[in-house]
């Protein structure tokens, strides 16, 4: 039961980052991608339906995280206190840049809130990225399973490591590009015209730079965590995970539309959906002791409890994925701007 | 200044408290702005969506950061009952957040694209899942006021019984309070609105908000006071009475209570300064007979007193003071309404207009009645809230963060009322937005 929950937080959190990942790209693209009001209006049709409920996929995730694994979820959110009130004031920024934008017509409120949003969504992907190095490089953890992490000490991976170090910075910017491809990839599913086209050039020109980052992030994680390797090879259950992965990497380039968008959410879900295959069953190393890290077994809840949690899960998310669906299906057909 | 846990309730019962002004308004508005949809009058519903979307935006914004605070401010809170709580906060955001989301951008923008009814299904839902996020939220609170369908096990709680958690008696009356509180704020601003149209000389244009708000503030008004008022003062007398105690100032127990209307705290002297009673009145409130004996506080051990009875006994008493003006006003309003003079009668327009903010000053002084009523304890009876916060998280850290979150929330409160402010100048009588 335990193993199960920790692949259903571990999946819940790949679709946050698959699904709130391509509005970051896009956001982090918005000044590029759209000049004009015409086109800004046109890109902000295409994520305006669907960014707020990306985003409840992170509140569902963090929820799940907090009954399954009540003590990862407080240790790992307190130790994160100063970074988590900042991605805090950043999702705020950005959410009412979108909703408010539409609200005024003069240009200099609208080009105030692109800015906004272009700034905030490209800062968020990298906090993304650099969240993940922490939780695959570890934090310091003592032996009350506690830590409290500064945002930066002298930037290397062992010890009394913080927020920011070489490693999580190459995660940081690895995200960025590959949010950016993913946004891309959305828009050229999604838009038409000038939009599409840059998009599309976006797409073509960061894809071969988030291939040299991905195998620069790869190589890292076998110096920082090398046992995240051994033991996805002695998993033969999570292969096609990887392989889904690659192919989706493969895919992204090679193919175009919604093929293309598909291939690259199966690149970005197979490679954490492979990496939280090859941490189990550790949700969060030490980096000053590994007997210091927080379990899956050490941190989950009751049987019971997790049993219970089950059981709406499975009423509620099917339900969640049909608003969803239904969602997708009324806009089908390329995003078009709203009159003003 | 250096004491963390200060600082940490500085934290949370700021932003809650100012995130709570705007979702206490979409639950209101959902309600109207579906009857207004049912009732086909179109124009006032499309006015009223175009508030409810500004205001639902910040809403969702202000309402991150709560979810996320009871890891990072309470994180031995959530450790310990992580278990339980945390099944209801996760099911707000599966089964509330999802519907919400998905169906506010068809609400809001999706009136052409979709067929009347397809919309007012969308308004329907989002209806929906405004009031099922409020459940949610108050089971959670409610496992901390009064604990239920819960195990102690190695020094953590778990689920013992999900129904007796999940459906406590506490959580559905604080449930029906809460929400007709919501219906209150939004009735009276729609009707505060529409008496400013009418003001303005815009009567026609005003008459259905006037209307709509004056008989659903009614309805609200009366449900607030009974039966959902009642029953949640007869549960915080029997489940907490200490907190009763220092709601209502009384410092030492008496037969034939007298409750107090007004009256200042003394609690270095424990007692009630200029105080005007009736007498026996609040053992008959409490416990349904005259001849009830209703405890002090000089009854309970001081360490189990609400920390700050000052502010616990006058916000109790602003709330029961203001739902009690809003009884007499609304009574006055709706019989204007029925005579057909409501839209000549000036004063009662003036008194309409000026009272839209007092329903939220009310519902905030309830809640700061359920949570400072609750202190010491952070899980009455379980765990004391000096106990719950992140032990490494610095007093200065989060001062330093509060005052973030006070910028950061000022520049949202200034946006929230420069847009509505120009929806409201604009009114309904268009189609278009300003």
């Amino acid at each position: 039961m335990t193993g199960l929950w920790y692949a259903l937080v571990a999946i819940m959190f790949a679709v946050y980052a698959v699904l709130d990942g391509f509005d970051f790209g896009v956001g982090a693209l918005h000044l590029y991608v759209a000049r004009t009001d015409r086109e800004r209006r046109e890109v902000l049709a295409a994520i305006g339906p669907v960014w707020d409920g990306n985003e409840v996929w992170l509140l569902a995730s963090g929820g799940t995280l907090f009954f399954a694994f009540p003590q990862a979820y407080a240790a790992g959110f307190s130790g994160f206190y100063l970074p988590l009130m900042l991605v805090l004031w950043l999702l705020v920024l950005r959410g009412i840049g979108i909703e408010l934008r539409s609200h005024v017509q003069n240009p200099l409120w609208r080009q105030f809130w692109d800015v906004v949003l272009c700034g905030s969504s490209a800062a968020m992907a990298l906090v993304l990225g650099a969240a993940l190095g922490n939780v695959l490089r570890g934090v310091p953890l003592d032996a009350s399973r506690t830590f409290m992490a500064p945002w930066f000490t002298n930037f290397r991976v062992r010890g009394q490591a913080g927020v920011l170090d070489w490693y999580t910075i190459l995660l940081g910017v690895f995200a960025v590009v590959a949010l950016c491809v993913h946004g891309a990839l959305f828009l050229v599913w999604r838009n038409q015209g000038e939009v599409r086209e840059r998009a599309l050039r976006a797409a073509r020109v960061l894809w071969p730079a988030m291939v040299v980052l991905g195998l620069f992030a790869i190589a890292a994680t076998e110096v920082v965590r090398p046992e995240i390797y051994r033991q996805l090879m002695a998993r033969p259950w999570a292969w096609p995970v990887a392989l889904l992965a690659l192919a989706g990497l493969a895919g992204a380039r090679a193919l175009s539309d919604l093929p293309a968008f598909l291939a690259s959410s199966a690149f970005l879900a197979g490679t954490l959906a492979a990496t939280a295959a090859g941490m189990f069953p550790v949700l969060l190393p030490s980096t000053l002791d590994p007997a210091f890290a927080i379990t899956a077994a050490g941190a989950a809840a009751d049987e019971h409890g997790q049993r219970i949690g089950l059981g709406w899960w499975g009423i509620g998310i099917p339900l969640a994925a049909a608003y969803t669906t239904y969602i997708y299906r009324m806009m089908r057909g390329k995003a078009v701007a709203a009159e003003h | 200044m250096t004491d963390p846990l200060f600082w940490h309730r500085v934290q949370f019962g700021f932003t809650i408290t100012f995130h709570y002004l705007f979702p206490q308004l979409t639950m209101g508005l959902a309600l109207l702005v579906l009857l207004f949809k049912l009732r086909g009058e179109d124009a006032q519903a499309r006015f009223w969506v175009r508030v409810l979307g500004i205001n639902f935006a910040i809403g969702v914004v202000t309402g991150i950061p709560m979810e996320f605070q009871f890891g990072t401010n309470w994180s031995r809170f959530s450790a310990f009952s992580g278990g339980v709580i945390g099944h209801t906060l996760a099911m707000e955001g599966v089964f509330a957040f999802f519907l919400e989301s998905t169906f506010l951008y068809l609400v809001v923008r999706g009136e052409q694209r979709l067929s009347r009814r397809a919309h007012t299904a969308a308004i329907a839902a989002l209806f929906l899942g405004a009031w099922i996020s409020g459940y949610f939220i108050i089971a959670t609170n409610a496992f901390m006021q009064h604990p239920e369908g819960y195990a102690l096990v190695d020094g953590k709680l778990q689920i013992a019984h999900f129904g007796q958690f999940v459906l406590s008696p506490w959580a559905i009356w604080a449930y029906l309070h809460n929400m007709s509180g919501a219906v209150i704020t939004g009735a009276f601003a729609v009707a505060g609105i529409g008496a400013f149209w009418t003001l303005q000389g815009r009567a026609q244009e005003a008459a259905p908000s006037l209307r709509m708000g004056v008989v659903a503030g009614l309805v609200a008004c009366g449900l607030q006071l009974f039966p959902t008022g009642d029953r949640q003062g007869k549960l915080v007398a029997q489940h907490q009475p200490a907190t009763l105690a220092a709601m209502e100032g009384v410092f030492h127990a008496e037969k034939f209570a007298r409750l107090a209307i007004i009256g200042q705290p003394d609690v270095a002297a424990q007692r009630l300064e200029n105080p005007v009673f009736v007498p026996g009145m609040l053992s008959f409130l409490a416990y349904g007979s005259f001849g009830s004996t209703v405890h002090g506080l000089s009854d309970f051990p001081r360490d189990e007193w609400p920390d700050n009875i000052e502010i616990l006994y006058y916000a109790y008493h602003v709330m029961v003071g203001l739902g009690t003006l809003f009884i007499v006003l609304m009574i006055a309003a709706a019989f204007q309404l029925w005579r057909g003079t409501l839209a000549a009668s000036r004063p009662l327009l003036w008194m309409l207009m000026l009272a839209i903010p007092f329903p939220y000053i009310a519902n905030t002084a309830g809640w700061t009645t359920a949570e400072l009523g609750r202190q010491p304890w952070l899980i009455y009876g379980l765990m004391r809230t000096v106990d719950g916060t992140s032990p490494r998280v610095s007093a200065g850290d989060v001062a330093f963060t509060t005052l973030g979150f006070c910028g950061l929330y000022a520049l949202l409160a200034i946006l929230f009322l420069f847009l509505v402010a120009r929806e409201i100048a604009h009114g309904p009588s268009s189609k278009d937005a300003p």
